[in-house]
């Protein structure tokens, strides 16, 4: 069971611990995994209406050092970056920034579900995919 | 909104107590370290005493074969047995799928029927699933929710195809006891072979094959402070007279039950282990429990959200499995990486499946991966129990803290109602 020293360093110090007031229409909340599989990430997410970039982004995971790490990196990622350019984050880049194991895959996975649930509840709010799919059927 | 800046779950700014020296072995469950007094009775057959204990016409034989014959009486003596019923083994998973497949195939004719629980060790059970792909038939019996077997569902389970039964003694992850005697009566009052791995329970309680109705039983020797790679299996020799078909070919050493030359040291360190066993586990038992109880009781009044698994009136010493819940088991042992404990979490297996034993108990699969297993043992100190305790309750502290289930909980939000994305 050796870890790689980025995961440990994420697991000593995990970043962007923390809640954002998920009934805040800048704010979407991603909640993934599920309790007996031993993984559950919520990950949230608080965009700037204008620019649409994130500006601020906070975790809680319960699951293992790689699950903790996972998202906790997901979040330095997201941060900074629009809607747009965050769902360009895959699992792959998490595997190999933080060195996971094949067993440790499906942390990285569920970061990345997390990022995309995050901002599909951020849309949902903010009427955004259905823009997207009105443009769609207007062009 | 909250925030927890500056987190760091495993630094301590304790400093380390007097008398407790890093890392902390407290997985006494999975092996011992060596009784020193147990290397010192070893020491002589790694060098001068080499000799095959089966060569009989020199006194290099002969000298060995004496150090084997007296280990056969302490290992005995322990268990309340003749040392002519003692067969040793390169350890106790070689004992048990010796007792299981050495009577499985000697009594085919009588019955093809065997009956075990789903708690047992994979020794055990991996062994009784072989079995039935050669055409017997294996009843594996349920536990209860404090992980003991129900004796009437033992009770209905024999028929007259039956011809083994096999229940451990102690169970390795959890600690509960079995009904040990009362299992071992109702298999002679059908006259049905009664297999015991003892491996858990001889040296830590007291076991005695006569008084416990037992036939035959499988012993290690590196659970009790002795070597690695030699264990033994008691086979009663009377009333009644247990024969096996053995599994191992060659030389006919064992009474023809187990061939192969005998590992000499190994064997002498396990007599030894046993006689030490003999002379202080009256006072150990006590001494191992009241640090467990000290453990439990620390964590229990200062931890909310804490499950006891397994009856704790019919458990080993020091055995103590707990499940933090809301706390994944593996992030929690990363977090105190300097004491040796185990999980029940397997995160790291392929099938990310948690412990059977505690899925048997009934405990959800998320309770499950938050329960840790404490072995205290012979070499464990007051100041490390302490030592531990503080740092399981830090890391859990810290570890809820980010834990978004915690936080729910907290809330008064029902984690059953919500609809989970199993993966």
């Amino acid at each position: 069971m050796a870890y790689s020293e980025k995961v440990v360093d994420h697991y000593e110090h995990p970043r962007n611990v923390g809640t954002l007031d998920k009934s805040s229409p800048e704010v979407g909340t991603g909640l993934v995994g599920a309790p007996e599989c031993g993984d559950v990430m919520r990950l949230q997410i608080k965009v700037n209406p204008e620019t649409q970039v994130i500006e601020d982004a906070k975790f809680k995971t319960f699951g293992c050092g790689s699950a903790i790490a996972s998202s906790s990196l997901a979040t330095e990622w997201v941060k900074g970056k629009t809607v747009s350019e965050a769902l360009t984050i895959s699992n792959t880049d998490i595997v190999k920034e933080l060195s996971l194991p094949p067993v440790k895959i499906h942390c990285s996975v569920l970061a990345e579900d997390a990022i995309r649930a995050a901002i599909g509840d951020w849309k949902t709010k903010n009427g955004v995919g259905s823009e997207a799919a009105a443009a769609v059927a207007v062009g | 909104m909250a925030e927890t800046t500056g987190m760091n779950i495993t630094q301590s700014k304790r400093p380390l107590p007097e008398g407790v020296k890093l890392p902390i072995y407290m997985d006494n469950h999975a092996t011992t370290p060596l009784d020193p007094r147990v290397l010192e009775a070893m020491m002589p057959y790694f060098t001068h005493i080499f000799g095959n204990a089966a060569s009989r016409n020199h006194s290099f034989g002969w000298e060995a074969e004496q150090g084997v014959e007296k280990a056969r009486e302490q290992i005995a003596r322990l268990i309340g047995a003749t040392a002519k019923e003692i067969v040793f083994t390169s350890g106790a998973t070689e004992s048990t799928n010796l007792a299981i497949k050495g009577v499985a195939e000697m009594y085919r004719e009588r019955g093809n029927h065997i009956i075990t629980q789903v708690t047992e060790h994979k020794a055990t059970l991996d062994t009784c699933k072989r079995l039935e792909k050669s055409g017997f038939r294996v009843t594996f019996l349920p536990v209860m929710a404090d992980g003991l077997i129900d004796l009437e569902d033992l009770k209905r389970a024999m028929d007259d195809q039956t011809i083994l039964v096999s229940i451990m003694y102690a169970n390795n992850e959890i600690g509960v006891i079995q009904p040990i005697p009362e299992i071992g009566k109702l298999c002679h009052e059908k006259g049905v072979l009664f297999h015991c791995d003892a491996v858990q329970a001889v040296g830590k309680i007291p076991v005695n094959v006569l008084s416990d109705n037992i036939d035959l039983m499988s012993i290690s020797g590196h659970k009790i402070y002795g070597p690695k790679g030699v264990g033994a299996l008691y086979v009663r020799r009377r009333n009644p007279r247990v024969q096996l078909a053995e599994q191992i070919n060659g030389g006919g050493h064992e009474r023809g039950m187990r061939s192969g030359t005998l590992n000499v040291p190994g064997i002498v360190g396990m007599g030894k282990a046993c006689e030490i066993c003999m002379e202080e586990m009256e006072s150990e038992a006590k001494r191992d429990k009241e640090l467990r109880d000290h453990l439990m009781n620390r964590l229990v009044s200062t931890l909310d959200y804490v499950r006891v698994n397994g009856n704790m009136e019919h458990h080993l010493p020091g055995n103590l499995n707990i499940s933090f819940i809301y706390v994944e088991g593996e992030s929690l042992l990363m977090g105190i990486n300097d004491v040796a404990v185990s999980s029940g979490s397997a995160c790291t297996s392929a099938t990310l499946e948690p412990s059977y034993v505690l899925k048997a108990l009934g405990l959800g699969d998320d309770v499950a991966h938050s329960s840790i297993r404490f072995g205290i043992g012979r070499f464990n100190t007051r100041a490390e129990v302490d030592f531990v305790a503080d740092k399981i309750i830090d890391v859990v502290q810290k570890l809820r803290e980010l834990s978004p289930l915690y936080e729910m909980v907290k809330e008064g939000i029902d984690l059953t109602k919500i609809e989970w994305a199993a993966h």
